[in-house]
């Protein structure tokens, strides 16, 4: 090779820069597809979402406190009833109650499948929370309305349905999730910790306590924020068992509603564009916001464990 | 290069010399496998021992099993015996957590705990039943001192220990290890992921440790068997194959495999 044949060589673009270079436009148009998509979900929520607000006499304040949920019927002062809190509430009930409730028992079933017996974890319980995950949430909901609600009603009296039974529903349907990532957060505990603390003299017990589960918190708590993003999310299961009234709930058995419930049951039965319908995308856009700020507790929770 | 297992010189301890542990035809199996085949040592009191040999000569499987680590390995076990102050640590009846308080150890990467300085020291103390805020400080310090820690750490005692240099986190789980006053303290390559200045520092640390505590020690590193220990026990296929003097081990070995061990030949 001559002088020129090498200048030529080196300062055209060979065959394998134009492929890489063909590689990095694919991934970035799908990155880009994927972003658009999740940009116009939110602006179309909240563009009909805010609609709710804009040219009526609904205000913020208004949809956040009152507890009167009648779309369509207005008040003695001509404010249409658009009280969002007793769904709000329903929907903050279940999720903090279930995730109370699944966060001891998962960290118990990890514990047991990882630092006490692995074997037997592997073998027989992952696959069953491997099922337990791939349960359509119809199959929760239908086993709650014939077996739980039932139940409740025959042991404290009522109807059954209610925010009791939609916990017992979300525990089970969450549990498997949160128990899997405690899983991952325990498997993630160097096992230098552990000897270090064996090496001390600490006993099994001692060491799982002090030392795995603190070194695991960050990962723990971040099963316990997905668990509650999908209790928050789920509607199906909770719409059968939670008696759908839209009335602030007295009690725990009392029937009561969540934002998907009434999302789902309602979103057939109005027309698009009314104050009706609109009052709904408020109420899927306050969800979207909180799923997003599940997704930002998540991350806030990473970055703070993993500076330690 | 094969050399015969046959072929071993284990120097017996001056009649004078107070015993800390010893081991009789010790063996560790991992399954089927033998991985540590019958090595019987003395380990006197108050001084330094380092285990050398090649990768996988089973000094760090030996170690690990004088103070029961090789219990928390699944499918290992450990036959023969391991004389402690008249008692067989080997033996199942042995309350394992109470004896590794006498036989502490230090890992080759260090492993403080994420917590801070004070909490890794006092981490085994409060264990066992010690909550007694003087005492506890107290025993912070001295351990901190012990291990060559204290000046460079002292105004911040309550800051994580994963804000120290790997040197210092070494020196500090040195620290952590010596507040339960052991007897006897393992160091399985204590330094090997350490840069020179650190090694120093845990070098000197550990001659004066000596002063109250025997240590043994696994190094991969020769000079440093040379410059810290008393004693040296040259590691071959799972076997010892010479145990002497230091001095005696690197200027005149009995064995033809320490001489072409400690001289270069293999590693």
């Amino acid at each position: 090779m001559n002088n020129d044949e090498i200048k030529a060589a080196l300062t055209s673009k060979s065959r394998s820069a134009k492929l890489e270079r063909r590689g990095k436009i694919i991934s970035f148009l799908c990155i880009a597809l994927i972003v658009i998509a999740v940009f116009a979900i939110f602006a179309f929520v909240a563009v009909r979402g805010i609609a709710t607000f804009v040219g009526t006499k609904v205000t913020l304040w208004n949809f956040l406190s009152k507890t009167a949920w009648a779309p369509g019927t207005t008040d003695a002062s001509g404010v249409p009833k658009l009280g969002a809190l007793p769904m709000i509430t329903g929907s903050f009930g279940v999720t903090l109650l279930s995730a109370l409730l699944a966060t001891p028992f998962a960290i118990g079933a990890a514990v047991y499948m990882t630092e006490i017996s692995p074997k037997w974890g592997e073998k027989i319980l992952q696959p069953v929370i491997d099922l337990l995950v791939g349960i359509p949430s119809v199959v929760y909901g239908f086993i709650g309305l014939s077996v739980v609600v039932p139940f409740i009603r025959n042991t404290f009296g009522g109807t059954g349905f209610g925010i009791l039974a939609g916990t017992f529903v979300l525990f089970v349907m969450i549990l498997p999730t949160v128990t899997s990532m405690t899983i991952s957060a325990l498997k993630a505990v160097p096992r230098r910790y552990r000897e270090a603390s064996l090496a001390l003299g600490a006993t099994r017990w001692q060491t799982i306590y002090k030392v795995v589960l603190r070194s695991a918190t960050p990962g723990i708590l971040t099963g316990i924020v997905f668990g509650m993003a999908r209790a928050f999310g789920e509607a199906l299961a909770v719409q059968m068992v939670i008696g759908n009234a839209a009335l602030m709930p007295k009690n725990l058995i009392s029937p009561a509603s969540t934002l998907t419930s009434v999302l789902t049951s309602g979103i057939g039965n109005t027309v698009m564009g009314s104050l009706e319908n609109n009052a709904l995308w408020t109420l899927a856009l306050l969800l979207l916001l909180m799923s997003l700020a599940f997704n930002l507790l998540v991350r806030w929770i990473g970055n703070k464990g993993a500076m330690k | 290069m094969a050399y015969s297992l046959d072929d071993r010189f284990i120097r017996e301890l001056s009649a004078d010399a107070e015993l800390a542990i010893s081991t009789d035809d010790l063996r560790v199996f991992y399954g089927d496998k033998e991985a540590v085949h019958g090595v019987s040592l003395p380990f006197e009191r108050y001084k330094i021992t380092s285990l050398i040999g090649p990768s996988g000569s089973g000094k760090s499987t030996f170690l690990r099993s004088l103070n029961r680590m090789n219990d928390t390995v699944a499918g290992s076990r450990v036959t023969g015996q391991i004389n402690y102050r008249g008692l067989d640590l080997n033996s199942p009846d042995i309350d394992v957590y109470e004896m590794r308080r006498r036989i502490g150890m230090v890992f080759q990467r260090p492993n403080p705990f994420a917590k801070s300085i004070y909490d890794n020291i006092t981490f085994a103390p409060r264990r066992f039943g010690e909550h007694d805020k003087q005492t506890l400080d107290e025993l912070v310090e001295t351990s901190l001192r012990g291990a060559a820690l204290w000046d460079e750490v002292k105004d911040n005692l309550h800051k994580s220990a994963f804000a120290l240099s790997g040197g210092q986190q070494q020196r500090l789980c040195i620290a952590r290890a010596i507040a339960m006053q052991p007897d006897v303290l393992l160091m399985d390559e204590p330094a090997s992921a350490l840069d020179p200045i650190s090694t120093a520092a845990v070098e000197e640390t550990m001659l004066k440790l000596k002063e109250h505590y025997t240590i043994i020690i696994v190094t991969h590193n020769m000079q440093q068997a040379a410059r810290i220990s008393d004693y040296t026990a040259f590691f071959y296929s799972g076997q010892c194959l010479e145990f002497d003097e230091t001095r005696r081990i690197f200027t005149r070995p009995k064995i033809t495999a320490t001489d072409d061990y400690v001289s270069g030949h293999f590693g």
